[in-house]
């Protein structure tokens, strides 16, 4: 069964999206990404949907659901690279998906998560000294 | 004896000459005397090449207008509606062309018909093809201006969408007149394209040449904030003025997801501050930085 690559960079993660989005590939990237981010203790993912061209109302949820797992698991979630028509779609369809980042390219995304866990560590909270 | 169609014919055909000569002082008195807009001679040479097609139509003997017989004569009023439309004329000066033609020709079959019976059952004939070549008329310039308001429509929306690029990464959209769908849907498509070509993450879109903000304005607003964040842009509205200021609080429009400021300067110096990057004054030239103003001197 095809799935969707999740690579570890540091201590993200990301997860590049190349190919249609369909229902079943959807929940296994889910059950995939929960579980890679318990492993490796991950404080950040990526997610590239730069090549992703169509999106329906499932898939929005499905990367809102994403971002709020990610949250739960203490890991922050930025979608990048979304393309015009998709994000038209998707808020045409009424999902901003208010609780997700994003950002432009994979640099300015990996560049939010970074200055996210700095603002961690200037609370006096890093995960990597506990 | 009413006139039967060929009896018309010979009687516009015999007397064409007379009539122009009639027609023509009528429509020059008339409403549609626009000296600046038309020379006698080019509404003499109309109003002949009319006439002859009118005569020539009125052969058949179908009165209807719609008819093959009157193609002719179709033609050549939608040409002169159409070019008194883009000439500037109103509805009524076009169709006066066709009605001030009532006089001459009840005049001559008031002259040739003498029993009173034939002579309604006449008027009544002709009144009814003058009128409805008049409403012909009408229908045409009708049309031919829609046709003209919509290319400007479309080449208002083509040209009023400008995205210009402030700085690297930052893009702003001067917006322009009433935002209606049609139009936010351009907006926003150019909008979003310019994002991704440029990489920028800050966009500010300027509202002060927006006359009214109502709700579905507002609405398309947010949309376009919204599309914009989800591609990882954030967006700045700028130019609000005061009365849409308080426009936006009556009706309750929520804006405070969305960075609010009131002039474009104000977004600009924000989306500088986002970049990390400021404005400072140059060196003077003896190598020292330029003298602060001393609060005596001002």
């Amino acid at each position: 069964m095809e799935r969707i690559p999740i690579i570890k960079l540091g201590s993200f993660l990301l997860v590049s999206i190349q190919v249609d989005m369909h229902d079943q590939l959807a929940l296994q990237l889910q059950d995939d990404l929960t579980t890679r981010i318990t492993e490796t203790a991950a404080q950040g993912v990526l997610i590239d949907i730069s090549a992703l061209e169509m999106v329906d109302s499932f898939i929005g949820r499905m990367l809102g659901n994403i971002a709020a797992m990610a949250r739960v698991l203490d890991a922050e979630t930025v979608v990048v690279g979304m393309r015009p028509a998709v994000a038209i779609t998707l808020v045409e369809l009424g999902m901003s998906l208010e609780g997700v980042r994003t950002a432009l390219d994979v640099e300015k995304g990996m560049a939010l998560l970074a200055v996210a866990r700095e603002g961690d560590r200037d609370n006096g909270y890093d995960r990597r000294s506990l | 004896m009413a006139l039967t169609n060929s009896r018309f014919k010979e009687l516009v055909q015999a007397q064409q000459r007379d009539i122009l000569s009639d027609w023509v002082p009528l429509q020059l008195q008339a409403v549609g005397a626009r000296p600046d807009l038309i020379s006698e001679d080019d509404l003499r040479r109309e109003s002949k090449t009319f006439l002859s097609a009118f005569s020539r139509a009125l052969t058949d003997n179908d009165m209807d207008i719609r008819a093959d017989a009157w193609a002719p004569v179709r033609e050549q009023l939608q040409r002169l509606s159409a070019s008194r439309a883009a000439q500037g004329f109103s509805p009524s000066e076009t169709a006066t062309f066709i009605l001030s033609l009532k006089q001459p020709i009840f005049g001559r079959i008031a002259k040739d018909v003498k029993d009173p019976q034939a002579l309604a059952e006449d008027a009544w004939t002709m009144t009814r093809v003058l009128d409805d070549l008049g409403l012909f008329t009408t229908e045409t310039y009708t049309r031919s201006r829609n046709e003209m308001i919509a290319r400007q429509q479309q080449e208002m929306l083509e040209l009023s969408t400008p995205v210009v690029t402030l700085w690297k990464g930052v893009l702003a959209l001067p917006l322009i007149g009433t935002l209606d769908s049609a139009r936010t849907q351009v907006v926003m498509e150019s909008l979003l394209q310019r994002i991704v070509e440029t990489g920028s993450a800050i966009a500010i879109l300027d509202i002060t040449g927006v006359p009214t903000v109502d709700t579905l304005v507002a609405q398309h607003l947010l949309k376009t904030v919204a599309a914009a964040r989800l591609m990882g842009a954030d967006c700045i509205i700028s130019g609000i003025r005061p009365q849409i200021a308080q426009t936006i609080v009556h009706l309750g429009v929520d804006l405070n997801s969305v960075t609010t400021k009131a002039t474009l300067a104000d977004a600009f110096a924000i989306a500088l501050k986002r970049l990390n990057l400021t404005v400072t004054p140059l060196q003077s030239p003896n190598g020292g930085a330029a003298p602060q103003p001393s609060p005596q001197s001002t």
